[in-house]
């Protein structure tokens, strides 16, 4: 039976309320929430206690929300160098779930949860599915990793929570995927974009066509990923691709998601307060101007985060959303400042190479960007799978493939690389995360 | 009268070429005959095969991009100025071919030869006039059975 209540035109469900609450009452929460969560850090966190009393604040000083901007931001060397459980604000016996990130370089990062942390996250994840129209009767698939990461619980917890049935898969084994996914008829996953490439097209070496099974929306997050690779999904799939926002730092996958309108991610402010900084000047800009996302935890007790940079770009809309939801929307984030590398002088996204790439009709979104210094210059290679969509039987064909594509990319970009066709699934495939690019330059 | 042509899509690296013909054979699938097109970092392997429609899902499965083309096989009279008199006709008609290759077993006394034209039909029609011999699928691989 359905949970979603139909009110005066709007389709919510119950636990989704506070999306739907009167900006100045959300206001007033955010604010009481804020000088709460920065008086529990101030008096529990040596860190942020040092850096107040440096700046000279108390947490008495934060009269109003805009009062936010003075107190100080949390990077992510912060975690690091406070390993592993330096910057938690509740004793181990209230704490009852650590996760911690991949650590690909050193030390991983460690977040923690009481119980109550644990109920918003499944609160907040009910969230994000009711967004993207799922509910009780729903079977979920999720996909995502389960075990250190956040996103293979956090998703777990919040679709048992929402009521659907979830077939706890954990990320790989592609093929008993598709066959779970056809016999017992999911009608929704969750896993990171590039993964899903990887499901739709063993399905089709399977013999098996996506579009003909009750699979209707996926839930994609982890990684960036563009508005053309949605265009490419949606069709191929038959379903909608809704992206959702997360990080591990402010709580995992659950900060964010898309409405039907899919223009745009709603971020449950009632427990993310959200700002936009200029990178350089670490100021504040206006809605609506692009920056780094800034977010701090207003209800998080384990671990709170104040003002912790995101490294993500993106902008928060100004005008309201047509779903009703009255909590703000950010763009959907295409770039990472992590992501970032700098080429003969200039800033380049692995999102923008991809946005190129989809540009020209029929290209497989499976690609690399490799590296390479010779000593003297630094040069970009895109390494393209050729699909039978674009293979042509001639070399000329496959010459003026190549020319377009590398056109393509130069048109972004202004950079001129060189473009290498390659072989079907001769790029690795992740099962989480995709690497994007591939710095082989000598440091 | 047009015959059917697996292309494939190849890296242009050692052992690229190995795969496609072992996965050929472990489905006792032989090879009438191949050409390959290559540049510096690709190639285009072309392969005629009796049973095009089983040796393109074999392939497939195995992740390979392969595409089907419309090809046409004539018999050329094995001396000199033998192929010079149909490139003359295909001239004549204005066509373009785009590649063409040989096969290795001859049918009776004269080589045949594939083509791969702008125009298949066109050309057929214009082989015919010229009473130049277009051999047609099932007699084809007739042939390459003797």
């Amino acid at each position: 039976m359905s949970e979603f209540w139909h009110d005066g035109g709007c389709t919510f469900h119950p636990v989704s309320a506070p999306d739907y609450l009167p900006t100045a009452q959300l206001r007033q929460l955010q604010l009481h929430r804020l000088q709460a969560v920065v008086q529990r850090s101030y008096d529990n966190v040596a860190l942020f206690r040092h850096r107040m009393e440096e700046l000279g604040l108390a947490p008495w000083d934060i009269q109003q929300l805009e009062d936010i901007q003075h107190l100080p931001f949390t990077i992510k060397t912060d975690l690091r160098d406070t390993y592993p459980f330096g910057l938690f604000a509740s004793p181990m016996n209230e704490i009852v779930r650590l996760h911690a990130s991949s650590g690909t370089t050193g030390k991983p990062i460690v977040v923690a949860y009481t119980r109550e942390d644990l109920r918003v996250w499944s609160n907040v994840m009910v969230r994000c599915f009711a967004a993207a129209g799922l509910d009780r009767g729903d079977i979920i698939q999720n996909a995502y990793g389960y075990g250190l990461f956040t996103g293979g619980l956090g998703a777990h917890y919040g679709a048992e929570a929402l009521g659907a049935t979830v077939i706890p898969i954990s990320g790989g084994n592609t093929d008993r995927q598709i066959m779970l996914m056809k016999d017992f008829g999911t009608t929704a996953i969750c896993c990171t974009p590039s993964y899903f490439l990887r499901i739709l097209e063993r399905a089709a070496e399977m013999g098996i066509d996506l579009r003909e099974l009750p699979l209707k929306a996926g839930v994609f997050g982890a990684e960036p990923w563009t508005e053309e690779m949605r265009k490419r999904i949606e069709p191929e799939a038959n379903i909608k691709a809704y992206d959702i926002y997360g990080l591990s730092e402010i709580i995992g996958p659950g900060v964010g998601n898309e409405c039907s309108e899919q223009h745009g991610l709603h971020i449950f402010e009632d427990h993310f307060y959200p700002e936009i900084i200029d990178p350089e000047t670490l100021k504040p800009v206006p809605d609506g101007t692009e920056g780094e996302l800034v977010l701090t935890t207003l209800s998080k007790q384990a671990m709170p985060m104040i003002r912790y940079r995101t490294r993500d770009i993106t902008a928060l809309y100004t005008e309201a959303c047509p779903c009703g939801r009255t909590i703000r929307r950010m763009r959907r984030i295409s770039r990472r400042s992590d992501d970032m590398f700098i080429i003969r002088g200039v800033n380049v996204y692995p999102s923008q190479i991809e946005e190129a790439l989809l540009a020209v009709e029929g290209t497989a979104p499976h690609y690399q960007i490799v590296l390479t210094n010779d000593g003297i210059m630094d040069d970009v290679e895109v390494h393209v799978e050729v699909t039978p969509e674009v293979f042509g039987d001639t070399i000329s064909v496959m010459e003026g493939l190549q020319k377009k594509l590398s056109a393509s990319i130069e048109r972004i970009i202004n950079i001129r690389v060189k473009l290498r066709l390659v072989e079907p699934n001769t790029i690795q495939r992740s099962e989480g995360k995709a690497k994007r690019v591939l710095d082989m330059r000598k440091k | 009268m047009k015959i059917h042509q697996l292309s494939m899509f190849l890296e242009n690296k050692p052992g690229r070429l190995s795969e496609p013909c072992r996965l050929l054979a472990k489905a006792g699938i032989n090879i009438l005959t191949l050409s390959v097109a290559d540049t510096q970092q690709f190639g285009i392997l072309r392969l005629i095969v009796r049973d095009w429609e089983q040796a393109k899902k074999v392939l497939e499965q195995s992740g390979c991009v392969v595409n089907v083309t419309e090809v046409v096989a004539t018999e050329v009279e094995d001396k000199p100025g033998g192929l010079a008199e149909i490139l003359g006709i295909i001239e004549n008609a204005g066509l373009n071919i785009e590649y063409m290759y040989a096969f290795t077993f001859r049918s009776g006394d004269k080589a045949v030869i594939v083509f791969r034209f702008n125009n298949p039909d066109l050309a057929i029609q214009a082989l015919q006039q010229k009473n130049i011999n277009v051999i047609n699928g099932v007699e084809l691989y007739d042939r390459a059975k003797q």
